[in-house]
């Protein structure tokens, strides 16, 4: 049952990225581009909404479904990882005008390279897993 | 029903991102997308030859059901909601792409000169991609759900910096590689 919820949710949120054309790699373009307020006022609209509500969920200690106080863990300090891992993914996202949840909701409308890429992108995140010792975090 | 047909609105796109997000922390989880790679390493048998898979992936498996959703979406979307209407894009960056050489920009929903070409370099395309977007999420500790979105509605400064980092590794992309690339 709570498994389904998830689905629906991801169904969701699988059309609001192909219908509102943030899975479009020409959307991605135009934004890197400045060239419209599309992505730019996607983004305002879920931070405007997403702030109200984070912070109202914080402020009024709201329990989750399970009855369990919601603790939203603040991410650690740092800013070399932030910085260096943003530009990494910043490059992917702009070569292939999908970040991760796109990548899966292309695939869903037939967009079969981009089984390739998710392929790669696994690959990418065990290469983190076996170097992150070594990098700068 | 026309109206779900069309293309949606920026506002309603962002919208319903906002209100999955915010269902998922009261469900008790947090909204990052490109968590599943890590969990899919782990649960792929990535724990064996590497200490930073070996966690307890079936804790995971709720986001896993959300990226199947996820697919069924695009699938849903393509197959019942859409009048192939391409994404109206501006008038100058459909010139700047013909230039570079899409013909397609304007009339389709992606470039088809990447995606129903196989040739060697869109291959070598598509990796690299993949690549850059699995290394650098995990390094960066999450994406664009996870720190654009969730991150910057907690006011989280990393996920700032790393939005940051987002838009400059995109800036160099676009503006000082694809003219090398492309």
């Amino acid at each position: 049952m709570k498994r389904l919820i998830y689905i629906l949710l991801g169904v969701v949120f699988g059309m609001a990225m192909y219908k509102a054309e943030a899975a479009s790699w020409f959307r991605i373009y135009e934004m890197f581009n400045f060239q419209s307020f599309h992505m730019y006022g996607f983004m305002a609209t879920a931070l405007l909404i997403g702030v109200i509500g984070t912070q109202w969920i914080k402020k009024s200690d709201a329990k989750d479904i399970d009855g369990k106080k919601i603790v939203i863990q603040p991410k650690s300090n740092s800013i070399k990882r932030y910085l260096y891992g943003g530009v990494f993914f910043g490059m992917g996202w702009a070569l292939i005008g999908a970040c991760p949840g796109p990548i899966f909701a292309l695939i869903g409308a037939g967009v079969l390279p981009m089984v390739l890429v998710a392929v790669f992108a696994l690959l990418g995140t065990y290469l983190y897993g076996i170097i992150r010792d070594k990098l700068p975090h | 029903m026309e109206w779900l047909m069309n293309p949606w609105p920026w506002y309603v796109g962002g919208a319903i991102v906002a209100v999955v997000m915010l269902l998922l922390i009261l469900l008790g989880k947090t909204f990052g997308f490109s968590s599943n790679f890590r969990t899919m390493c782990s649960a792929l048998g990535g724990g064996k030859s590497c200490e930073f898979f070996r966690f307890d992936w079936k804790s995971q498996q709720w986001n896993l059901m959300f990226l199947l959703g996820t697919i069924i979406g695009g699938f849903l979307s393509v197959q019942f909601l859409s009048n192939g209407e391409a994404p109206d894009i501006a008038t100058a960056t459909v010139e700047k792409l013909h230039n570079l050489g899409f013909a397609s920009a304007g009339t389709s929903y992606y470039p088809t000169e990447i995606f129903e070409i196989w040739s060697l370099k869109n291959i070598a395309i598509l990796a690299i991609g993949g690549i850059l977007v699995g290394f650098g999420t995990r390094y960066a500790g999450g994406c664009t759900s996870g720190h654009a979105i969730s991150g910057l509605s907690d006011l989280q400064l990393p996920s700032l910096i790393a939005v940051i980092g987002f838009f400059i590794g995109g800036l160099v992309m676009v503006h000082v590689l694809f003219p090398l690339i492309f």
